[in-house]
């Protein structure tokens, strides 16, 4: 299938040079932004937006959650110290499932088989509660087949999302 | 941050007249909600029924706000929407917080105030 005309609607306003726009002859989705957090909200809306007729609205927050998490993570991390950088998100749709991949030109993501899998606690005394520390575990929790790889200067963190999974 | 303050019939209501409490939001928000509840006393009720979406820096934030009230003043949240219902049963923030599953109603007599 391929993108309704109107896509050309959600074409980014600054196009990072990493970006050849979007993929043809495949149902996909892809923008190219600055890792900042106001076009991190257009860009996961547009995205959200572009597969949300195929899923319920159950699964459309679902995703909306869970790229928000990655890009956020992208923002407030990988470009820590750095500028808001380039951010390259593509999303295609093939076997009943979004194929995700995001790409950035922050800093190397450490080690994310050691970052936190499971929730905070909450069995804790209130002034101890975290205020983070729940976003790489959504991510974890949302998805399948999560993948990270550095490449070069690149980081890429490819998953999928099924609908109907959760 | 469009954050109304009510006096409600059970404590303080705090109305979030925006559909996102997200990282872009996130600081002005706790901003906010400090200004409006500087001072007062009693239960703050955060009606969350014109909100759809909720990321982990807006759930970060709320945890703030309530820490921030402890221990003299408890923040009670209301009338979430599925969406942002999800996230607080994902990172189990729903065991931490007293939720009314309706908006609050404001006491009678009440004035608004932005």
């Amino acid at each position: 299938m391929r993108a309704p005309p109107n896509d050309a609607a959600v074409m980014p306003r600054t196009t990072p040079e990493n970006c050849a726009g979007p993929s043809k002859g495949e149902d996909c989705f892809r923008r190219c932004f600055r890792a900042e957090p106001f076009a991190v909200r257009d860009a996961l809306r547009a995205a959200v937006a572009r597969f949300a007729r195929r899923m319920g609205p159950d699964d459309a927050g679902a995703l909306e959650l869970t790229l928000a998490e990655v890009l956020n993570n992208i923002v407030e991390h990988a470009y820590a110290g750095l500028g808001a950088g380039p951010v390259d998100l593509s999303l295609c749709h093939a076997d009943g499932r979004l194929h995700c991949r995001i790409e950035d030109r922050g800093h190397p993501m450490p080690c994310p088989a050691a970052m936190g899998r499971s929730m905070p606690a909450t069995d804790v005394a209130c002034a101890d509660l975290g205020e983070g520390g729940w976003g790489w575990a959504l991510v974890c929790t949302l998805t399948e087949a999560l993948a990270y790889t550095r490449d070069g200067d690149r980081n890429l963190l490819t998953f999928e999302f099924r609908p109907g999974c959760r | 941050m469009n954050l109304i303050s009510e006096s409600g019939a059970d404590g303080l209501i705090l109305r979030v007249n925006e559909d996102r409490i997200d990282a872009a939001v996130a600081i002005h928000f706790k901003d906010r909600l400090r200004e409006l509840t500087a001072g007062g006393e009693g239960p703050v009720i955060l009606d969350l029924s014109q909100v759809t979406f909720v990321d982990s820096s807006g759930l970060g934030a709320i945890v703030g706000a309530m820490k921030l009230l402890a221990p003299a003043r408890a923040l009670e949240l209301a009338a979430m929407t599925p969406n942002v219902a999800r996230v607080f049963r994902l990172t189990r923030m729903d065991s931490v917080f007293r939720i009314h599953a309706q908006a609050p109603e404001i006491a009678r007599h009440a004035r608004a105030a932005e």
